[in-house]
């Protein structure tokens, strides 16, 4: 013992770590052993056909849908439901977002009215949004425009929150105009924490979409997979979920390429 | 362009901060403010570049604003308050930007700046990749971009190191012994205060008021580090200080 205190010891290493880097195929690699245990159980027996489909049946199913065009007939409507719906919903969320981080007045009043909204399962309004905008298009609009709206709205003014005030009053002491602070520094600054809040609001407008559509709709994923439900075809309602997912990922992997090209001057 | 400090008062909720203070700063001149922490030196440069309003008194600016000047009264930061977004050129356009000027006449203005602070090479970099003085030096040049009548420094060395703060000093003086500007350069070092100052204005603790003003004939670029008229200016201003700066720190523990 007494040698261990003497002697020279090298200095333990306790640095390192809270920051993740990106490892490569991780990600891939936990997907496929899932995917392969749950084939090699369904195969062997331990998992049921009831309980599980076996993911090589409900690749498939997809193949066979793709072929036939049924793929593109479901997907075309969705999203176009989600690009019209989240589009509307993003911008008038960004640009009231931005507007309550600015204004004194338009913060005192509409914050109540966001968390007033927030907590709303917007899908309980459907009904509403059939009767104001129709049982058509425009109520799956309205309801993923909504949906989208109040968490953008929240992530945007938290966002112009946090941009630097030292910046602001740089501007200010240059005499740069009131537009060109809003344009080049508050815009900018709240950039991160607007894209990170686009996940969110992104993913919710995909939760939103196959709600509505299971509410009504010929086409779509959601109806796609209300049917397949309806008749207990597994193999059909996991390739609609697989579709889903691959939404998601895409969305997600989209707002991260966009993160790249605008977000380059951060460490 | 002459400034008056005429007779600034102010408060903040029931706490006095700046006393009655009264000063010229003639064309041309470099004004040092010293005085102990939280005697409202920042607050009193702020009123001078216009982003608070003294409760009494006024800033007076008089005299003619150079021909070419597009800003003034123009400020630099003590944390640098660059944007991370733009490169070092990108930082000295944003403030050239929203006066219309030709594309051919902003690049060279933006050239000029950057040559005379000894950032050339940097152009295309971003503020993360810039050491502390570099980031100074930039925000030096974008200040000098819009050719100001009136430097406002806020502590601008003060994040920086011993030697950074040496060098960036140096490049100050050469920088005014090219072309005078008229500065207010408020620090709590003295040391910098006789290099750059040719007068230094001594503030009491809070409420600040003006306790005295140092003159300093020595040419500024005659100064150098540890010259005896200076090391002894210096005592002088120390001992002036040293009982307000205890009086501070003695209050700060009883808020
Ligand atoms: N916006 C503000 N609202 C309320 N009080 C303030 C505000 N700004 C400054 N103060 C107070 O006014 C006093 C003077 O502040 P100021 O920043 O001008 O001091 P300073 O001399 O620059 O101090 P330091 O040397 O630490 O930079 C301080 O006590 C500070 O707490
Ligand atoms: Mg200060």
């Amino acid at each position: 013992m007494s040698d261990a205190v003497d002697g020279p010891r090298p200095v333990r290493f306790r640095g390192g770590g809270f920051r993740p880097v990106s490892v490569r195929g991780v990600g891939v690699v936990v997907f496929v052993l899932l995917l392969a245990l749950i084939e090699w159980g369904t195969r062997a027996g331990w998992i049921s056909n009831l309980t599980l489909p076996r993911p090589s049946d409900v690749a498939a199913t997809l193949v066979a849908l793709a072929k036939s065009g049924m793929l593109w007939t479901h997907m075309a409507p969705s999203l176009t439901r989600l690009a019209v719906g989240s589009l509307l919903g993003v911008s008038a969320g960004i640009g009231v977002g931005v507007m309550i981080g600015l204004f004194s007045y338009v913060r005192a009043g509409l914050v109540p009215l966001v968390a007033a909204l927030f907590p709303i399962p917007k899908i309980a309004l459907l009904p509403l949004f059939v009767i104001w905008f129709g049982i058509d298009e425009g109520s799956k609009y309205a309801l993923i425009a909504l949906g989208t709206f109040t968490p953008t709205v929240v992530s945007t003014y938290g966002a112009v929150d946090n941009v630097d005030r030292t910046l602001v009053r740089m501007g200010q002491s240059f005499g740069l105009s009131w537009w060109s602070i809003v344009r080049k520094i508050v815009l900018p600054g709240a950039l991160p924490g607007i894209l990170s809040g686009l996940r969110v609001s992104l993913a919710i407008g995909i939760i939103l979409l196959v709600a509505a559509e299971m509410l009504g709709a010929e086409y779509g994923i959601g109806a796609y997979i209300l049917q397949a439900g309806s008749l207990y075809d597994l193999e059909r309602l996991f390739a609609g979920v697989v579709i889903l997912s691959v939404l998601g990922v895409l969305t997600s992997w989209a707002i991260g390429r966009v993160e790249q090209r605008m977000l380059r001057w951060r460490v | 362009m002459d400034l008056t400090l005429d007779h600034i008062t102010h408060r903040y909720g029931g706490m006095a901060v700046l006393d009655d203070i009264v000063l010229d700063i003639p064309a041309g001149e470099i004004l040092c403010v010293i005085g102990p922490s939280g005697c409202g030196k920042s607050t009193l440069l702020r009123m001078i570049g216009g982003l608070e309003q003294p409760d009494a008194g006024r800033v007076l600016q008089r005299g003619p604003v150079p021909e070419d000047c597009l800003n003034p009264l123009t400020y630099v930061f003590q944390d640098f308050a660059l944007l991370p977004w733009r490169t070092v050129a990108g930082n000295v356009s944003l403030v050239l930007e929203d006066h219309g000027l030709p594309r051919a006449r902003s690049a060279q203005i933006i050239a000029d700046v950057l040559a005379r602070t000894r950032l050339t090479d940097f152009h295309d970099a971003l503020p993360r990749q810039l050491s502390g003085g570099m980031k100074q030096r930039v925000a030096i040049a974008r200040a000098l971009a819009v050719n100001p009548a009136v430097l406002l420094l806020d502590e601008p060395l003060s994040a920086l190191d011993s030697q950074t703060r040496e060098l960036l000093m140096e490049d100050l003086v050469a920088l005014w012994a090219r072309q005078p500007f008229t500065g207010v350069y408020v620090t709590h070092n003295l040391a910098e205060a006789v290099r750059l100052g040719h007068r230094i204005a001594v503030l009491s603790r809070r409420p600040g008021r003006l306790r005295d003003v140092v003159e300093i004939d020595i040419p500024l670029p005659e100064r150098r580090a540890g010259m005896p008229e200076l090391e002894a200016l210096q005592t002088r201003l120390w001992d002036l200080m040293k009982e307000e700066a205890m009086a501070a720190d003695q209050e700060l523990l009883h808020v």
